[in-house]
């Protein structure tokens, strides 16, 4: 009889290996089936293009995400309202482009109208019910379930779509293919690259930075320092669904937006930041792009007849990194 | 004179508990068809629904948010079956009881090595997956569902006359209280509350908390496809849209209003959220808003839902009653 200890050692070795092999199996099948190994002709410039969606739809759910696990790296708080922010956020960009308003400075009103959203949010029923994280939850939950309902009049039901700034809104032509890919969908990659390498120095390198980081570590001894914990909390949280609002409006413009995406985008940040450890921004890079990899690419590569699947994927991919790391790929204890 | 004020009130109030079931027992023949089969078959079947999440809660400390999609994988297995396969309704309905609790367990499975609110977003993340699942999947009718469902002649025909799946629903009520009750008293039910109040402790006592938590999970998902079971026997179809995220969240409004802490809460929440459900549109389109925001005070002011006010009520009053002749 083996002991237990070493027993689930050897099971959690074999899930790992497990989990690498079904990796390698899958990138293996996807790049034969793009380069035409098994199933018939070769078709490199879809490959190029879905691997283009994956990456853009990755950049989109990373904008999403980061907000999400910021807010609760710190502060412990599940933001279940998330979603509705981001929706509230497009929308609300929305009717600034419908009113000619600048595209950029639509951008930049509505996320700044979503972090004051979520500022008042934090301070008017989070605030009082620090350390309680079930309740906070709750709360976004019943908050998130009042603000779907009150932009159904208020926006309409039916799917709209933010119209691109000129210039933006065509295609560009790769010299390869001759492929024609949505210009927009470059820009949010190159958008997200931005806003990732911002974050990453200002949380490493910048005194508020610190602050937040020692805070993650030990908000009592952080406080006993002499810091204003909760002005860095108020900060984050702004910041934090500021991101929500930002990628509202840029995925209001690359995909549409419509009443259930709050929740389309809250399950994409919630899967993001399970698969790639709670509060870790390297996480949520990492778990964007396998949402937004795996997502696209089953959608295309998955055997005839099974496409509609790879929504199950998804799943896969949570219980693989679950019984592999139960914290997450980047997360810590 | 102190012991008689006191028992007097306990006995106020068992003749109250007793007037409120033999109601309960004969809302067939008290009350209009509409009122037996909107708000008494309906308040029933969610009511065992929601109490899968207060049973999880009140016994082990999770709080799921995958008892909606674990009773949609019960009703779309009953449909399935009864609808393409012909099959006995009472046959399709003990295989999509044993589908679920099957499918609980690959759940549990993922879910049990975290607690708290980690356990609330990934059961989350699991329901909507599996709304995705079914509303994607054509072999379940994708965003049509499946219509048709009859229940078995036993229980009659819900909207013409509601009294036996009235009474059908409420026998399974009782039996999933006086299950859970008895639950609790097993050495089973005493290690999940072990569990629930010292999940590390008990694990330095070699017990398996993940595999407590994760059979856990699937007596929950036994008592919510009860319920899914009897929804789609009730509705005679089932759809994603039965499943999604607005009714995820609706149902652990249920629970939240109800009291998560005591199951008879899950049918007190039921009640009243059914309640409001059918008659708010007469008042307001917006009726999301409306129990949003009742949740929203639930959860502000008093965490314990109905069932937690009612009870410091009592105490108050017997307190009260104690103190005044002391």
């Amino acid at each position: 009889m083996i002991p237990r200890r070493i027993r689930a050692e050897l099971a959690h070795r074999f899930a790992g290996g497990l989990a690498l092999l079904v990796l390698v199996v899958a990138v293996a099948w996807v790049l034969a089936r793009a380069f035409g190994v098994v199933g018939g002709t070769a078709n490199v410039p879809l490959f190029i293009v879905v691997t283009l969606n994956g990456l853009t739809l990755a950049a989109l759910y990373f904008i999403v995400a980061s907000g999400f696990t910021l807010i609760f790296g710190l502060m412990r708080v599940v933001n279940m309202a998330h979603g509705s922010l981001y929706l509230l956020g497009g929308y609300i960009g929305l009717r600034l482009v419908e009113h000619r308003v600048n595209y950029w400075l639509a951008l930049v009103l509505a996320a700044l109208a979503i972090g004051v959203v979520g500022l008042v949010m934090q301070q008017v029923f989070l605030r009082w019910n620090q350390g309680q994280d079930l309740r906070q939850a709750l709360i976004t939950i019943a908050i998130s379930v009042v603000l779907a309902d009150q932009m159904i009049p208020t926006f309409g039901a039916a799917a709209v779509a933010i119209k691109a700034p000129d210039g933006l809104n065509s295609a560009v032509r790769f010299g390869l293919y001759d492929i024609r890919y949505p210009t927009f969908r470059l820009v949010v990659l190159g958008l997200a690259v931005l806003i990732g390498v911002s974050l990453w120095y200002g949380i490493q390198h910048t005194r508020f930075g610190m602050i937040i980081r020692a805070g993650v570590d030990d908000r009592a001894m952080t406080s006993a320092l002499g810091v204003n914990v909760q002005a860095v909390l108020a900060v984050t949280f702004f910041v934090g669904a500021l991101l929500a609002g930002l990628g509202g409006v840029l995925g209001g413009t690359m995909i549409a937006l419509a009443p259930g995406q709050d929740a389309s985008f809250l399950l994409s940040s919630l899967v993001v930041v399970i698969v790639g450890g709670m509060g870790s921004l390297a996480g949520a890079l990492f778990g964007a792009l396998a949402l937004g990899l795996v997502a696209q690419l089953s959608g295309v590569y998955l055997p005839a007849g099974y496409t509609n699947f790879s929504i199950l994927l998804t799943f896969a991919l949570l219980v693989f990194v679950l019984a592999v790391r139960p914290i997450g790929l980047f997360g810590r204890r | 004179m102190k012991l008689t004020r006191v028992s007097s009130w306990l006995l106020v109030k068992r003749v109250a508990i007793a007037g409120i079931l033999v109601v309960v027992l004969l809302v067939p023949q008290l009350f209009s068809t509409f009122f037996a089969s909107s708000i008494g078959v309906q308040s029933l079947v969610l009511g065992i629904a929601a109490a899968s999440i207060i049973f999880l809660n009140a016994v082990v400390g999770m709080v799921s948010l995958a008892q909606t999609a674990l009773y949609g994988v019960a009703a779309y297995t009953t449909a399935k079956l009864a609808v393409d396969l012909g099959v006995d309704p009472w046959l399709a309905a003990l295989v999509a009881v044993g589908v679920t609790v099957v499918v609980a367990l690959l759940f549990g499975a993922v879910a049990s090595r975290s607690e708290g609110i980690y356990f609330l977003m990934i059961t989350l993340a699991s329901a909507v997956i599996t709304y995705y699942f079914f509303s994607q999947v054509t072999a379940f009718g994708s965003h049509e569902g499946i219509n048709g469902v009859t229940p078995p002649a036993l229980l009659g025909k819900p909207f013409v006359d509601p009294t036996g799946m009235y009474y059908g629903a409420l026998i399974s009520s009782v039996l999933i209280y006086l299950l859970v009750r008895y639950l609790r008293r097993t050495p089973f039910g005493y290690a999940l509350q072990g569990v629930r109040d010292e999940s590390i402790r008990m694990r330095a006592l070699g017990f398996n908390v993940p595999l407590l938590r994760t059979a856990a999970f699937a007596v929950g998902a036994f008592i919510a496809a009860i319920g899914g079971v009897l929804l789609v026997w009730y509705n005679s179809s089932i759809s994603p849209g039965t499943i999604d995220l607005t009714r995820t969240i609706d149902l652990l409004t249920i629970a939240v209003i109800g009291g998560l802490g005591r199951l008879e809460g899950a049918w007190l929440g039921a009640l009243l959220f059914t309640v409001i459900q059918t008659y708010s549109p007469r008042y307001t389109d917006r009726f999301e808003t409306l129990i949003g925001l009742v949740f929203l005070a639930v959860v502000l002011t008093s965490p314990g839902g109905i069932a937690g006010i009612a009870g410091s009520l009592d105490r108050w009053v017997q307190r009260r009653l104690a103190g005044r002749t002391a």
